[in-house]
């Protein structure tokens, strides 16, 4: 569900000069991709998972107190998560195999084992991509998509899209307290008669908007493809920052599957 | 709902996102047919449209309201092709910016909600509008039934995916009903928000509606003569 998008795009961002925020984006998106991969291949059934898991964590804590990013910036970014708690939390009372005793329940043991590795890999990974976003303004994060050679022309709808997203939500916001205020209350499916109209005068007006943003591109010269400015040379020093954090998630599983 | 990282394993994620490149390689293909020159501005305000409009909170019944997830609304009005590239960026952008759904599950959802939903509910809206009567009516008819359809189809999809490379063992059978059934219920609501809308656009601009094209009836121009010597004293 894509509860907890409010505030548009920029209320994502928190301004900042760590050296996290200094990072080139697409080592960082290369970095938290990584380090999500890495998190996603930690064995389920392993007894040290774990400790691997807080290990992980500590990683990433380490990295929100040089970048700053507030705990509260972090828990917020958690909320999307919330639909995935009832699965997991389910997951022992579906799943079979050998079962065993919690406080008088009968609970599935390979149900624990999973229900409790999706909730701690998909809370990792949200804190990840929460520290990048924390750390990245949207239009940073598009550069780093285009040096990573995304197609072009979806580079291009992905910045049209972004650039829009807050006039065509501030519309929405408009239409609904013009709405409100003029009594307005959506709580039955007859509400469907007002919002169903309003839906699809919004969809118009972006469309209208965007024929004409097109026809004000053609009158400046556009020829399909937009221009860039120069390209940020990133050395070896750069990629061995960014990457620290996957390798040292890297050593964190490798350490445990030694030990373990 | 986007699937987030740690839900399925690495070589199902691979796999999936294997099949998300193709699709959207081909949908890029597709789009230039739809949009020609047009696909940046015109794809990249639609996703815009797409994101505002999940944000939308409907009303449904008994007191619960949903949101629209939006692929066979965006593929009747903008066209497939063109509905895939929206529905991808914007799985990019909630993955990237608030951290809904996965990094590494990306591929699977764009799998989900972008091919899977927009194949299935696009698909059974053609197959629909080609039988019933072309009018208002059998329009939004297999559109509602189109849309319905790509929630639970999606969710089937995702139960076998998880059959496939899911971490947990459960009974698949029983996970599946569950799921199904839960989702026809959101199909419903995703039904009835995607005829209020269509139908709507379908009232101010029908000419906007890409799955509509065949209720438009070419105008032809024609002098009309009660109106002849008017003109003729005007262009004088």
């Amino acid at each position: 569900m894509g509860a907890g998008h409010g505030g548009g795009l920029s209320a994502a961002y928190v301004a900042g000069d760590s050296p996290v925020h200094r990072l080139e984006p697409h080592t960082k998106l290369v970095a938290v991709l990584a380090f999500a991969l890495v998190v996603v291949a930690t064995p389920v059934g392993a007894g040290w998972a774990p400790m691997a898991y807080a290990g992980f964590l500590v990683l990433l804590l380490t990295v929100a107190a040089v970048a700053r990013v507030r705990p509260g910036r972090l828990l917020r970014g958690l909320v999307v998560e919330v639909p995935f708690v009832f699965f997991a939390v389910l997951l022992p009372f579906v799943s079979r195999g050998p079962r065993t005793d919690v406080l008088g329940l009968s609970l599935s043991e390979s149900g624990l084992a999973a229900g409790g590795s999706i909730l701690a890999k998909a809370t990792l990974s949200v804190l990840a991509a929460t520290l990048l976003a924390a750390t990245t303004d949207a239009r940073a994060l598009l550069r780093g998509l285009e040096r990573l050679r995304l197609p072009t022309v979806l580079v291009q709808i992905l910045s049209f899209m972004i650039r829009y997203t807050d006039v065509v939500g501030g519309e929405l916001r408009r239409m609904r307290v013009a709405r409100e205020s003029r009594g307005f209350r959506g709580r039955h499916l007859g509400a469907l008669k007002v919002l169903g109209p309003a839906a699809g005068s919004l969809f118009i007006r972006s469309y209208e908007r965007g024929e004409r943003v097109h026809l004000a591109m053609l009158s400046r010269g556009y020829t399909g493809r937009l221009p860039t400015g120069p390209v940020a040379v990133v050395g070896g020093r750069a990629w061995a920052t960014a990457l620290s954090l996957p390798l040292a998630a890297v050593a964190v599983l490798a350490a445990g599957s030694l030990l373990g | 709902m986007h699937v987030p990282d740690g839900f399925l394993d690495a070589t199902t994620s691979t796999g999936t996102a294997v099949v998300a490149a193709a699709g959207v390689a081909l949908a890029l293909r597709g789009a230039r047919r739809e949009l020609d020159e047009r696909t940046a501005p015109m794809a990249g305000l639609t996703a815009a449209f797409v994101f505002a409009v999940q944000m939308m909170n409907f009303p449904v019944a008994f007191g619960t309201s949903g949101h629209l997830m939006g692929g066979a609304l965006t593929a009747i009005l903008v066209g497939p092709w063109t509905a895939v590239l929206c529905l991808t960026v914007v799985l990019m952008v909630q993955a990237l910016v608030f951290a809904d759904g996965g990094l590494t599950a990306l591929g699977t959802n764009v799998t989900l909600i972008g091919l899977v939903a927009i194949a299935v509910g696009y698909g059974v809206f053609r197959a629909l509008r080609a039988v019933l009567p072309a009018t208002r009516t059998g329009l939004l008819t297999s559109a509602g039934v189109g849309a319905f359809l790509s929630v639970p189809a999606a969710a089937l999809v995702f139960v076998l995916l998880f059959g496939l490379g899911g971490v947990a063992d459960v009974a698949l059978g029983s996970v599946g009903i569950a799921m199904v059934g839960v989702h026809l219920l959101i199909g419903l609501g995703e039904a009835v928000i995607t005829v209020a809308v269509l139908g709507a656009v379908l009232t101010v601009r029908p000419d906007l509606v890409r799955g509509a094209r065949h209720l438009q009836r070419a105008r032809t121009l024609a002098p009309r003569p009660d109106l002849a010597g008017a003109t003729a004293v005007d262009a004088r």
